[in-house]
């Protein structure tokens, strides 16, 4: 942060109102003069989208836009690309103000610019996986062969190789939103705008695809405006944080700043002991648990299944729902293997691993992980994921936060 | 006392209608000329083929785009047609069928398009179209006459108007009803209105359009048998002179042939929206 002053600003959001209703110009006057969102709309039927917000975002930057719903955030992303159109204020993008454009210069800047992700992937049922990333490239009149092979290559990026002929309901919620990233970063924008994009999302996946986007942002070096009402994934996924209340801005910050010097009392009640020991819970920290044994395995099969994967432990699964029946060390299956035993299903029973429930908050998982891993189950006993030492540190470190709890 | 003078409402329409007639003459000789043309070929067209061979045609069609019973039903329904000697008569409906219909669609999508986009376009052709689906069927067939006289284009007219009110409402709803994030999606990429149009709206809309334009022909089935009074010939002829002569079992051959004809083109025009929505 203390390079700020060199860096290029690419979005500049100034004084930005937005006011739905009838001739919403007259509440961007009463919004100055000191009265809240409520008395406006008692007052005068009209809605405060966004009240007066400004901010950068700096070239490369990550910036997250976090509030509850209501709080503006989805119309304020709205309002950068104008698919919303600003009541008050200025957006500039790369010294361009936005709001100016007539139509057809709008237009170029969404083509050339900008790339949007959304909540609910707004993918195109009638077009194959590829002709959806295509997308952007066609409305550009780019040659076929041209942009085929872009899109193919964007689909290679997000781990979709060779389901481009698939249509998009031959593809899970996760698989959806790779395309809908895919279909974004085709055209190759300078900025991506994500539009609560991982909220639809399983936690799981939800974390997968954290780590990917972070990951994937390495290599392709986009600004991202990111919107989302998850604090969680807000400190994970912001350089710096824009917290929204009622349409305006509280406060904005690195994820430190806002957790240690919280601007007034919302914030502070939001982030209320955001030691994220607590604020995490093991579903945030839990990895997918492979490899496992299921019970018609054979002991060797299952030694060699901890060979491969270099344990000393396996957890042990029905086959047909992942529940949870047991961890069966090596020792014991190895016992069992030479006393030729064919099964090993009677060998371990749920008493001799460690469970926690989904919800369960990290900082009273953390005396557990000292020995064998914990497993992560939900209410019906199914396998969710697997928690060992060096997952809890890693989640710990990768959110900036000491150790010593 | 005032004595209120009774409105001359039914003056005003015959004069507007007077006048109409000489004013757009030019139109309803096309329009006569474009639906004279169309009968005329059609029938000619189907009735070149031996009457087997256009079964088994429109038989293949209907397995090729419903089902094997649909087809099935198809040929048995049209040799039951043949054999009761009502081929010809049946022949003139479905070209007057296809031609009302082609000329609704030709209308009633660009129309339909327009109301799905613009809501103050909306707004206006809404009320219309209420009148025109509650005024009573037979009122269409008196103006249809001074424009064209008796025989198939004022039946022709009459049953577009009948039966185009379908076609603009689902094109309009279709396009109203896609999910505001598709519209968002297509616009965040920098689409034209046109590009939008062609390559979202539409396709997205395509499943209802589909209803819209089967429920277009049925509606245009309909007519064309109430618009036998006015000259409309084939099988609403039969019909309505079975009615003339009191001879019922006239009346309910030629009535067990509409419904055959109807049935069949629900069933294959049903499936090929489904179709399009599969793929």
């Amino acid at each position: 942060m203390e390079q700020t002053e060199e860096r290029k600003v690419k979005i500049r959001i100034q004084n930005l109102y937005k006011v739905f209703g009838r001739n919403p110009q007259r509440a961007v006057g009463m919004l100055k003069s000191g009265k809240t969102k409520d008395e406006i709309l008692q007052k005068s039927k009209l809605a405060v989208g966004v009240a007066d917000a400004s901010f950068d975002v700096y070239e490369g930057e990550t910036v997250v836009v976090m509030g509850l719903s209501g709080s503006g955030k989805s119309t304020l992303i709205r309002c950068v690309n104008r698919l919303m159109e600003p009541t008050a204020g200025k957006v500039i993008v790369d010294d361009i103000d936005v709001t100016q454009l007539d139509q057809d210069e709008l237009r170029e800047v969404r083509r050339r610019k900008f790339g949007m992700v959304f909540q609910s992937f707004a993918l195109f049922p009638h077009k194959t996986v590829l002709q959806n990333v295509e997308f952007g490239l066609e409305i550009q009149g780019v040659d076929p062969e041209v942009r085929q092979a872009k899109a193919t290559e964007s689909l290679n990026q997000v781990g979709l190789k060779g389901w481009g002929e698939y249509y998009p309901a031959n593809l899970s919620g996760g698989m959806k939103q790779r395309v809908g990233l895919a279909r974004a970063l085709a055209v190759d924008p300078d900025i991506l705008l994500m539009d609560e994009a991982f909220s639809a999302l399983d936690p799981l996946i939800r974390t997968d695809m954290q780590d990917e986007l972070i990951a994937l942002n390495e290599r392709v070096q986009k600004t991202i405006l990111f919107i989302t009402h998850d604090l969680d994934e807000a400190l994970k996924m912001g350089d710096r944080i824009v917290l929204m209340k009622d349409g305006a801005i509280v406060q904005v910050g690195t994820p430190e700043d806002i957790l240690s010097r919280p601007a007034n009392d919302y914030v502070a009640k939001f982030v209320e002991n955001v030691d994220i020991t607590k604020v995490l819970t093991a579903a945030d920290v839990m990895k997918k648990p492979t490899p496992v044994a299921f019970v018609k395995d054979g002991p060797r099969t299952a030694l060699h299944k901890m060979k491969e994967a270099g344990l000393s432990g396996i957890f042990v699964v029905r086959a047909s729902n992942w529940e949870l029946v047991g961890h069966l060390t090596a020792q014991r299956a190895a016992a069992a293997a030479k006393a030729g035993e064919r099964w090993i299903d009677h060998l371990t029973t749920v008493d001799d691993c460690a469970t926690v429930p989904l919800d369960q908050p990290v900082r009273t998982i953390f005396p557990m992980v000292s020995g064998d891993p914990i497993a992560v189950i939900d209410d019906s006993k199914i396998l969710k994921g697997v928690i060992v030492r060096g997952s809890v540190i890693a989640a710990l470190s990768e959110r900036g936060e000491d150790e010593d709890v | 006392m005032f004595e209120i003078p009774r409105m001359p409402l039914a003056q005003w329409v015959d004069g507007l209608l007077a006048w109409l007639t000489s004013a757009i003459a030019p139109l309803t000789r096309a329009f006569a000329g474009f639906v004279r043309g169309g009968i005329d070929g059609i029938v000619a067209g189907l009735g070149f083929l031996p009457p087997v061979v256009l079964m088994l045609l429109i038989g293949a069609a209907a397995w090729w785009i419903a089902s094997r019973k649909v087809a099935i039903f198809s040929v048995a329904g049209l040799l039951f047609i043949w054999n009761l000697g009502l081929w010809g008569p049946t022949l003139s409906t479905i070209a007057l069928v296809l031609v009302a219909t082609f000329i609704s669609m030709l209308i009633g999508l660009p129309l339909g398009i327009l109301s799905g986009l613009s809501q103050s376009f909306n707004k206006m052709v809404t009320p219309v179209l209420d009148l025109m689906q509650t005024m009573p069927a037979f009122v269409y067939l008196i103006p249809a006459i001074p424009f064209f006289g008796l025989g198939p284009v004022a039946a022709a007219f009459a049953t577009v108007i009948f039966s185009i009110p379908p076609a603009i409402r689902l094109t309009s709803l279709g396009i109203r009803q896609i999910d505001r994030e598709m519209i968002e999606a297509s616009d965040a990429f920098g689409t034209t209105t046109m590009q939008k149009l062609v390559k979202v709206q539409l396709p997205l809309a395509l499943p209802t359009i589909m209803a819209g334009i089967n429920q277009t022909i049925m509606l245009s089935l309909s007519m064309v048998v109430i618009a036998a009074m006015i000259g409309a010939g084939g099988l609403g002829g039969e019909v309505w002179r079975a009615i003339q002569r009191l001879r019922a079992g006239q009346g309910v051959e030629a009535g067990l042939a509409i419904v055959i004809i109807a049935m069949i083109l629900d069933r294959i025009t049903q499936n090929i929206a489904v179709k399009k929505e599969q793929a």
